[in-house]
């Protein structure tokens, strides 16, 4: 702890929400060992929702998933809230999102309900302390490390500040929808063929890119299985590979499955795809029964696309 | 659990592979580097050699080898993926004569797993050879990943050589010793798994607190002896 009381408490937990943990932007460099970078499935929102309130993008957050949690607020700040709409209030009043919002103590951060899409993210001046491990605040749930005690929130936990805000508090920057990801209840996400596309043949790719591929119940921050047309599988499985989130695998029933954060490391079912970075944001908001789809794309476009779309935070930077 | 092919090719062993390899994008900042479908020491120490060139680069953030393979993660703010792929083309001349050998782990089993009896059944074995043809074996670290610390342990011994359980179990404990296919591990954590559980160990595969957080490392030597 820190002794000028940079570290205070800033939260309390009345209510968790369904699924809210301590995320950053992940936990790089161990892959060599298993360990997937993990870190919060929309990136550019935390990055957005830490860069609102003054902070480094990296800083640590909540990844709210499907509903908010309810939050006591216990030391003023700057708090800003990004990624899905889940109707966010403070004190029972409705508050817009992608803006720095001043809070004092006895507020109350609250939602109202699901809007639209699956992740909500809360980021506050100065950050929230959080057990690192490997070199990140990333809850990675599998193993139970990281973020508070390796899990989700519940009520009553107090969250404290990392440290002292980095700027002076001041509320009121936004980032103007413009300058957000292009989110979409059907999103189509930006692709580079995979190493074994050729495998399914040409009528297996039209497939593949030409139909909706619907978000079936089995879909967490490990990854999301896929339900649509059955892809034909030619051949057997390859010797087993290094994998990335953005992967498209896919196993004997011919339906993907796309490697999200704190998906597998390594894997030997044929990779049809890699999904681009900066569209996994669109992916991370996707709930089951919606639908995405496949749009084939050059590496050099993609990435392109990353740096336009990340290049919209410097105006809030 | 993982899934890997079994050695089922039989190319003629290169001594010097000058081919180009296979460089495919993985995603928009990552290039998967093939150099070759079979599961193989020869290749294997080849894709250490690669990974170890492609890590001390300052425009490649991890460079994975697989049993085949590398992986190379890159940042695009450094490289362009074209770029890269030249560069990561002129190694493939590159012999893996300066890789040592991988560090011999030597690992205490009680063979007593709930799977033992009826696999050595289905294997048309006593359980005693079982045990012996499993401990008798120095296997090889081919990789690691899929959970973590979760390592690629083989090749099994023909003769031990069976396909993964129909029905996958709900909860493996870790510390688990299992055989599948080609392929023999050790469990990390609790997870399902399908393959036959043979035995256990008091190793831990998964160390948290160390950094890396396994104890077995691509390229490493594994010997089992009952305990």
């Amino acid at each position: 702890m820190n002794e000028t009381g940079d570290q205070a408490p800033q939260f309390k937990v009345q209510e968790p929400g369904v699924f809210t943990a301590i995320q950053d932007l992940g936990r790089p460099g161990r892959r060599i060992a298993g360990v997937p970078p993990g870190g919060a499935m929309d990136r550019f929102a935390l990055a957005a929702a830490n860069l609102l309130v003054g902070n480094p993008a990296g800083a640590a957050g909540l990844e709210c998933a499907l509903t908010g949690p309810t939050l006591e607020i216990l030391d003023r700040c700057v708090l800003a809230v990004t990624g899905a709409d889940f109707e966010p209030t403070l004190n029972g009043r409705t508050v817009p999102g992608w803006t720095g919002l001043f809070c004092a103590p006895g507020d109350r951060l609250s939602f109202g309900g699901r809007r639209w899409g699956a992740r909500a993210y809360v980021a506050a001046a100065g950050g929230l302390a959080a057990d690192r491990w490997l070199g990140s605040a990333a809850t990675y749930l599998l193993i139970g490390r990281g973020g508070l005690q390796g899990r989700p929130l519940k009520r009553d936990d107090v969250l404290h500040r990392a440290g002292a805000a980095p700027r002076p508090l001041v509320a009121g920057r936004e980032l103007p929808q413009p300058f957000r990801p292009p989110y979409s209840s059907e999103p189509e996400l930006m692709t580079v063929a995979g190493p074994q596309l050729g495998r399914i043949k040409a009528a297996g790719k039209r497939l593949l890119f030409g139909q909706p591929w619907t978000v079936s119940s089995d879909a967490d921050r490990m990854g999301y299985r896929l339900e649509g047309p059955e892809l034909p599988t030619t051949g057997a499985d390859v010797v087993s590979f290094g994998l990335t989130s953005g992967c498209i695998q896919l196993p004997p029933s011919g339906q993907p499955i796309l490697l999200m954060a704190d998906g597998q490391t390594a894997g030997g079912y044929p990779v049809v795809g890699g999904v681009a970075r900066c569209d996994l944001s669109l992916a991370a908001q996707l709930l089951p029964g919606e639908s995405l789809r496949f749009r084939e794309t050059h590496v050099e476009t993609a990435q392109a696309e990353y740096r336009s779309r990340w290049a919209a935070l410097a105006r809030i930077r | 659990m993982p899934r890997a092919k079994e050695a089922v090719e039989t190319q003629p062993k290169t001594g010097r592979s000058s081919r180009r390899f296979k460089i495919t994008p993985l995603g928009d900042a990552a290039l998967y580097v093939e150099l070759g479908q079979r599961v193989d020491t020869a290749l294997n120490s080849r894709a250490i050699k690669l990974a170890q060139l492609l890590q001390a680069r300052r425009d490649v953030r991890e460079a994975i080898a697989g049993y085949a393979s590398v992986v190379v993660h890159y940042d695009p703010e450094q490289i362009t993926a074209k770029g890269l792929t030249a560069a990561v083309q002129k190694l493939s001349g590159t012999r893996a004569d300066s890789v040592p050998p991988g560090r011999l782990h030597r690992i205490p089993v009680v063979y007593d797993g709930p799977d033992l009896a009826e696999t050595a059944q289905a294997l048309e074995m006593p359980v005693e050879e079982l045990i012996r043809l499993h401990s008798e074996t120095t296997y090889r670290c081919f990789m690691v990943g899929f959970v973590p610390g979760w390592a690629f342990l083989g090749p099994l011994p023909e003769r031990l050589r069976l396909p993964r359980r129909k029905v996958p179990r709900k909860q493996v404990p870790p510390g688990s010793v299992a055989i599948a296919t080609a392929q023999t591990g050790i469990y990390p954590l609790p997870s399902p798994g399908g393959w036959h559980l043979i035995g256990r160990t008091d190793v831990r595969v998964f160390l948290p607190n160390s950094d890396p957080p396994c104890l077995l490392r691509t390229g490493d030597r594994i010997r089992f002896f009952p305990a």
